[in-house]
């Protein structure tokens, strides 16, 4: 016998992650379709697992089992079919596509499927599955989703569902090891906080540090470490009036917490993205755009042909700072550890100084005669002879950074000898002020557009962050490291 | 590989929209930068493969080759054989699938092609809001409440 094939589709006023974010949750249909009674997932698994199975009862008495069989995050769709049911549908495939309508924020949602029926019940099925269950299904879903989203009524939005999320959660402190990818829920926004969908989050020294005990103040065992990430809005509790779920967002503050791909967190020190700034250059910039910005803009200011000395030249810091410095005059001279990174660096750096042995001194001295008027510097106490050897009197030095280990105690007078000044910045008290952080977000972003820099991004699974550190450690990576979700 | 893509809902069934979208000779019609346009060697305008040869309000001459063209799925494909814009391997879909909720038209229009990286912004602004958007509301003003 011939199968019926139908479809239904409608716009729902939400945007297409919003949508998404309950629709990719296979056991969510309890929530919002008013034909259901109660469902569950099988077997304990997650339901946005392919393959997972919901057991659920209808509110007339019915009862089905349906399968995932296929589920994009990418293209917003999902395919599901039957296993067992009291309605007589048979060979059942049924699809959920969701499209943007671009020209404002509306979502496109089409469901279609294919089954057969037992002889004479064509009709009657048919009219069950598109309105019964496709119709009814739009209406109770467009309820779910609290529209029509009034301005005013915003507050309330928040739909109270727990949403599936995995996080990296740092088991104890020690090496890459210590981090593992585990399931743990996103709790609905409460007062002043945004749920977000995350895409790609920024991996930073600090995190390494985090994880190893240098930093232990900023994160427990048991916690989940990053402060960098990329993300869309899905919903916002009461009190946050400058986001709507939808919103492209980005962030670089504690507290710990960006290794995942649901978050939860206050909406404070979210920054609005462009579009022209993609999800992962936002990833690769917010922390280290930012750490650039303040360096070169408001801790010192370059002067036309001044010779500076950048570290790690071909890392995710350095390269900015040095692409930055090179748009804004200064003469750059780039420290790399290998004469691969050292080929890279050439492309934005006067002079580039291959220091596997730690020794770049003697080398910045023959290029300079009397040293360089500004370090920007993460390696730290390892370099600290070099460094002072290197600076001209007068100089300035930023460190930014001890990726070659802890700095010991520094003496004023040693700093006499030369006249330094030594800059120890922390990035966060730069971007506490709300519109300082603002501005600076903001040449972060025009200089990416105008192509002053030109981020070169490492992608690594959100589950491989390990991996991810591992390689960061032992200097194997080169750019921005963006861990994608 | 750029990508651009635009999507609109009109205010029409499907099978209006398609009526006026479907006629690869029809742009000077409905689209508001068009001027005019013929289909080289006197194919019919439906015929996959042919060419129509078109200029654009401000001048410009552009010849676009149909690829595919289908009723059933109320899709067309094509690609610029020629051009001022500077693009290469663009290769646009303009696609309509019925709202069944409203009898009205879910319109997406997109197209892939290589550029200038200095000129992605600018191109991607033009086709996808000159090109597609304008497409669209000239199509909305044309077609709505009727």
């Amino acid at each position: 016998m011939g199968l019926q094939r139908i479809m239904r589709s409608t716009v729902i006023d939400a945007p297409i992650e919003r949508v998404w974010a309950v629709l990719r949750d296979f056991n969510s249909h309890a929530q919002w379709h008013p034909a259901i009674a109660d469902s569950r997932i099988e077997d304990g698994r997650r339901p946005d697992e392919v393959g997972c199975v919901r057991a659920f009862r209808l509110k007339d008495g019915g009862a089905l089992r349906e399968q995932l069989i296929l589920l994009s995050d990418r293209d917003h769709r999902l395919s599901y079919s039957i296993l067992d049911s009291t309605v007589p549908l048979q060979r059942y495939v049924a699809h959920v596509e969701l499209k943007p309508v671009t020209d404002g924020r509306r979502t496109f949602f089409r469901w279609h499927s294919t089954f057969g029926t037992p002889r004479g019940q064509e009709r009657e099925l048919a009219v069950l599955v598109a309105q019964g269950v496709y119709e009814a299904g739009f209406k109770g879903l467009k309820q779910h989703l609290g529209q029509p989203v009034a301005t005013s009524s915003r507050a309330a939005l928040p739909s109270g569902t727990v949403l599936p999320a995995q996080v990296i959660v740092l088991n104890g402190r020690g090496g890459p090891e210590q981090l593992k990818l585990v399931d743990r829920p996103a709790a609905p926004p409460g007062h002043g906080e945004v749920r977000l969908r995350q895409t790609a989050i920024g991996l930073n020294f600090i995190d390494v540090y985090v994880r190893n005990g240098q930093y232990a103040g900023l994160l427990e065992p048991g916690g989940v470490p990053g402060f960098e990430a990329a993300a869309t809005v899905l919903d916002i509790g009461p009190g946050v009036s400058h986001l709507l779920p939808g919103d492209r967002v980005a962030y670089a503050c504690p507290p710990a917490g960006a290794y995942a791909n649901v978050r939860t967190m206050s909406a404070e020190q979210l920054i609005a993205l462009p579009p022209h700034v993609s999800d992962e250059q936002a990833a690769a910039l917010a922390l280290k755009g930012m750490t650039a910005e303040y360096c070169l803009h408001r801790l010192h200011r370059i002067e036309r042909d001044e010779p500076i000395l950048v570290h790690a030249a071909a890392g995710a810091l350095g390269m900015l700072v040095a692409q930055w410095a090179k748009a804004l005059g200064a003469f750059v001279i780039g420290t790399v550890g290998s004469e691969d990174k050292a080929r890279r660096a050439r492309a934005y750096c006067d002079r580039v100084i291959v220091a596997s042995d730690g020794r770049f001194a003697e080398a910045v001295l023959q290029i300079t005669r009397h040293g360089v008027r500004l370090i920007v510097d993460g390696l730290g106490e390892r370099a600290r002879e070099e460094n002072f050897a290197a600076l001209a009197p007068t100089g300035h030095w930023i460190s930014v950074g001890q990726a070659g280990g802890k700095w010991a105690p520094v003496e004023a007078e040693w700093l006499t000898r030369k006249s330094v000044t030594l800059s120890r910045p922390v990035i966060f008290h730069y971007t506490a002020d709300a519109a300082r952080r603002e501005a600076m977000a903001r040449r972060v972003f025009d200089a990416l557009r105008d192509g002053i820099l030109q981020p070169a991004v490492t992608r690594y699974a959100l589950g491989a962050a390990a991996q991810a550190h591992a390689d960061l450690e032992a200097r194997r990576t080169t750019g921005q490291v963006v861990l994608v979700a | 590989m750029i990508r651009v893509y635009s999507s609109s809902v009109i205010d029409a069934p499907a099978d209006r929209v398609w009526e006026v979208v479907r006629d690869f000779n029809g742009l000077p019609d409905w689209h508001p930068l068009i001027a005019d346009s013929r289909i080289e060697g006197g194919l019919a305008a439906d015929r996959v493969g042919c060419i129509r040869n078109f200029r654009t309000r401000d001048g410009g001459l552009i010849r676009e080759q149909l690829l595919t063209l289908s009723d059933y799925d109320y899709e067309c494909t094509y690609a610029i054989l020629e051009s001022p814009m500077g693009v290469d391997n663009y290769v646009a879909t303009l696609k309509l699938t019925p709202i069944t909720d409203g009898n009205r038209t879910f319109a997406e229009w997109s197209a892939e092609f290589d550029c200038d990286e200095a000129r992605e912004r600018e191109l991607s602004q033009v086709i996808g809001q000159g090109v597609f958007q304008g497409g669209f509301d000239a199509l909305k003003r044309r077609l709505a409440g009727r």
